[in-house]
């Protein structure tokens, strides 16, 4: 669990399955890290991923709840700026869950 | 649930990076908000100098902090206050500032004090 | 001669203010980290009745890193190699923190 390897490439892992490096990062290692979890990547999930990812490259902190929600509503429309919605793709904590696989630090302050 | 609400203020006191005090309060702000609690944060003495755009911390290692508190707004953080004097001091222009903040005189920032149930300083 | 390093703000502590009163005509002084605020335009007053002979300096990365442009121009900006430099040039380095 600590190193995978993804086409050649060496990717470490915490103990919590957040990526050690950020710039390790790429879709097939999301792909990868979303397995992992037992999710199988659709379009829906790419958008949350993208914008959490445009998210952390503008306030460098991956969000928690509330704010995801907002950022999501403000970027994708209210239907999807839904915490039941993000728990569809992301079950249990979106916010937790969805930064792991974005290849983002854990947000801090998520309950 | 109403009933157990408590207003906070923190105040700010640190300018950024020399040490992690700015960092402190942001975390402890976000917080607070996560918990859903009325939440007002006050830029004092030297604090007001991480009100300063354009931080270009990487070379030093460390995070953007200006980056950091555009993302208040995203918390519903948005009771922000600054010391009229800490920038005059300074020779800050408050229309320099980025964020949405309310210059504040020092009776307004007396009253802000009194006017909240909690108040945690950094 | 002496390079006196100083790492706090003009308001956070009495470090600025014991540093100016301490220095000898041809030391030389640094701003660093926190202290590089005292190269605000704001602050130039405290700096008119160092000795002429003292130069200052300011580190470009710690000015960069908290947004600081427009700064008092009696600091010469220099980069960490720079900072070395001046360290091994002088035969005494005090920290004022």
């Amino acid at each position: 669990m600590d190193v995978i390897i993804i086409d050649g490439q060496t990717v470490e892992q915490d103990p919590e399955g957040y990526l050690r490096k950020l710039t390790d990062w790429q879709p097939v290692v999301a792909e990868h890290l979303a397995r992992q979890e037992g999710i199988e990547l659709s379009e829906a999930h790419w958008e949350i991923l993208n914008l959490l990812r445009d998210f952390y490259q503008e306030y460098e902190m991956s969000p928690a709840m509330r704010p995801l929600v907002k950022a999501v509503a403000a970027k994708l429309g209210p239907d999807k700026g839904k915490s039941i919605y993000l728990m569809s793709l992301f079950p249990g904590s979106p916010p937790k869950l969805a930064s792991k696989i974005a290849g983002l630090p854990k947000p801090t302050n998520c309950l | 649930m109403s009933e157990n609400k408590k207003s906070f203020l923190i105040i700010n006191r640190k300018a950024p990076y020399g040490s992690s005090a700015a960092r402190d309060a942001l975390d402890v702000a976000l917080t607070i908000s996560v918990f859903e609690q009325p939440l007002s944060l006050l830029f004092l003495d030297d604090a007001v100098l991480q009100l300063l755009p354009s931080h270009k911390p990487d070379q030093i290692g460390q995070k953007n902090l200006s980056a950091n508190l555009a993302m208040l707004e995203m918390y519903d953080i948005d009771q922000l206050y600054v010391s009229r004097t800490s920038l005059e001091q300074r020779g800050i222009n408050p229309d320099t500032i980025q964020l949405k903040i309310k210059p504040l005189t020092e009776p307004e920032i007396a009253l802000l004090i009194k006017q909240h149930d909690q108040v945690l300083s950094f | 001669m002496t390079l006196h390093t100083i790492n706090k703000t003009p308001a956070e502590s009495g470090a600025l203010k014991d540093c100016l009163s301490a220095l000898s005509e041809g030391d030389a002084l640094i701003l660093i980290e926190n202290a590089v605020y005292a190269a605000m335009p704001a602050y130039a007053e405290l700096f008119t009745r160092l000795p002429g002979s003292v130069q200052g300096y300011l580190l470009d990365a710690d000015a960069q890193a908290r947004g600081l442009q427009d700064l008092n121009p009696d600091f010469r900006v220099i980069d960490y190699d720079g900072f070395v430099e001046l360290s091994c040039r002088y035969q005494k380095v005090v920290s004022w923190f």
